[in-house]
């Protein structure tokens, strides 16, 4: 997996003479290519219109060769942020872990600034995470929230390629058409759908993930 | 979690009856696979609100730093880089179309964050709503490359304010968990 994941990254590079990848694949030096890299995070109303989806994307450009055997790290933690009051700090957080072949959701719960999995959370669920090949699996838990983990197409889009060139200077202009850079390619994501009634109910809210490794 | 009281439960009483009976049987994992451990400190590596604001605003030498900075935190630290990267970027930026200047738009980009409504229309922007989410068919980049490149109208430099890249590779599903299947 490493070795084709690396040599498209390398190709990448070798075209485009950046490290740094849109929209957050592969951002910076400390994470780039490993497994707490976040590619992307998307917030928008579920089907139905009184709950909310977060999705969190970590490990892109996964060649479909390499896809079965990518796999979420037990080490790292993705949580979900959620500021109900524009102070920029999280009042509710989501968090999902993998042990096992199972990915394992917290909250929303209030959570301070915690280092800890809060697995004593009263709102919690767990969903088989779906292998390559197979149908999506999705669990839904008592509060009505549902979830998903597993391989996914990657859903950004864009011509980073030429992004980088005009970038470098060596071009002043995007083509048109252009070219999807992240099309063919995969990530592994984790889904949630929430009631909006659990982080705010009404209003706006601020919302970002992380992801945490084990220390 | 209720579940995890019964699990934990189960543990501890299978794990007497292990130390009371004898230790003949240490190899035996079932035990151990019913406790789910969730111990442990975490730190964190990597974070993200909006799209491609650490590619696009912080210089090479401070995107770990970007990544670990608390969001109430990040304005007072970057606001000014992503002002003189901007103005890098676009050396003639005056205002973007949503008529921010290049300290108010800079402003809001260092808090990466995504601000979300939870009452109406959820999308980075459809033409009416700015800002209210992100959605998976949004055209985010070409969004972005707009407020950087296309002046208080939009119409400044038109080679440069959309990568024409317009929708994903694989069409997107109407229902959970909506993102398509893998490649």
């Amino acid at each position: 997996m490493k070795k084709t994941k690396t040599f498209l990254i390398a190709g990448m590079l070798s075209v485009i003479g950046l490290i740094a990848i849109a929209a957050d694949h592969i951002d910076a030096p400390a994470v780039q290519g490993t497994t707490a890299d976040i590619t992307d995070y998307y917030a928008f109303e579920g089907a139905t219109s009184s709950n909310m989806v977060f999705v969190a994307n970590v490990q892109g450009l996964i060649a479909p060769t390499e896809t079965a055997v990518a796999s979420f790290d037990e080490n790292v933690l993705v949580e979900f942020n959620i500021d109900t009051d524009n102070d920029f700090v999280e009042d509710l957080i989501i968090q999902a872990i993998p042990r096992d072949g199972k990915m394992y959701f917290f909250g929303p719960v209030a959570s301070g600034t915690t280092t800890a999995i809060l697995s004593n959370a009263s709102i919690n669920g767990v969903v088989d995470i779906t292998s390559y090949g197979s149908n999506a699996v999705t669990a839904t838990n008592s509060s009505e929230m549902k979830f998903f983990a597993g391989p996914r197409d990657d859903p950004f889009f864009m011509d980073f390629a030429r992004y980088g060139e005009i970038i470098a200077g060596n071009a002043t202009s995007f083509n048109s058409p252009g070219a999807d850079t992240f099309a063919g390619t995969n990530v592994m994501s984790i889904v949630v759908e929430v009631p909006k009634s659990l982080i705010g109910g009404s209003g706006s809210i601020n919302t970002w993930v992380e992801a945490k490794r084990k220390q | 979690m209720k579940l995890n009281i019964i699990k934990y439960t189960t543990v501890l009483f299978f794990a007497a009856s292990v130390f009371i009976g004898c230790d003949k049987d240490d190899n035996d994992d079932t035990t151990m696979e019913m406790k789910v451990d969730f111990t442990g400190s975490f730190s964190t590596e990597d974070q993200m609100g909006r799209p491609a604001i650490n590619t696009v605003f912080v210089d090479g030498t401070d995107k770990d730093a970007f990544n670990v900075t608390a969001p109430s935190s990040q304005n007072a630290t970057f606001q000014s880089k992503f002002q003189s990267k901007l103005l890098a970027l676009n050396a003639g930026y005056t205002t973007n179309a949503l008529g921010q200047d290049a300290a108010t738009f800079t402003g809001l980009l260092a808090t990466d964050v995504l601000n979300v409504s939870l009452d109406g229309k959820t999308t980075f922007f459809d033409g009416t709503n700015v800002l209210t989410g992100r959605a998976l068919a949004d055209d985010v980049i070409s969004t972005e490359l707009l407020l950087i490149f296309g002046g208080p109208d939009g119409s400044s430099n038109p080679g440069l304010t959309n990568d024409n890249v317009d929708a994903n590779d694989k069409a997107f599903l109407d229902t959970f968990p909506y993102l398509a299947s893998p490649w």
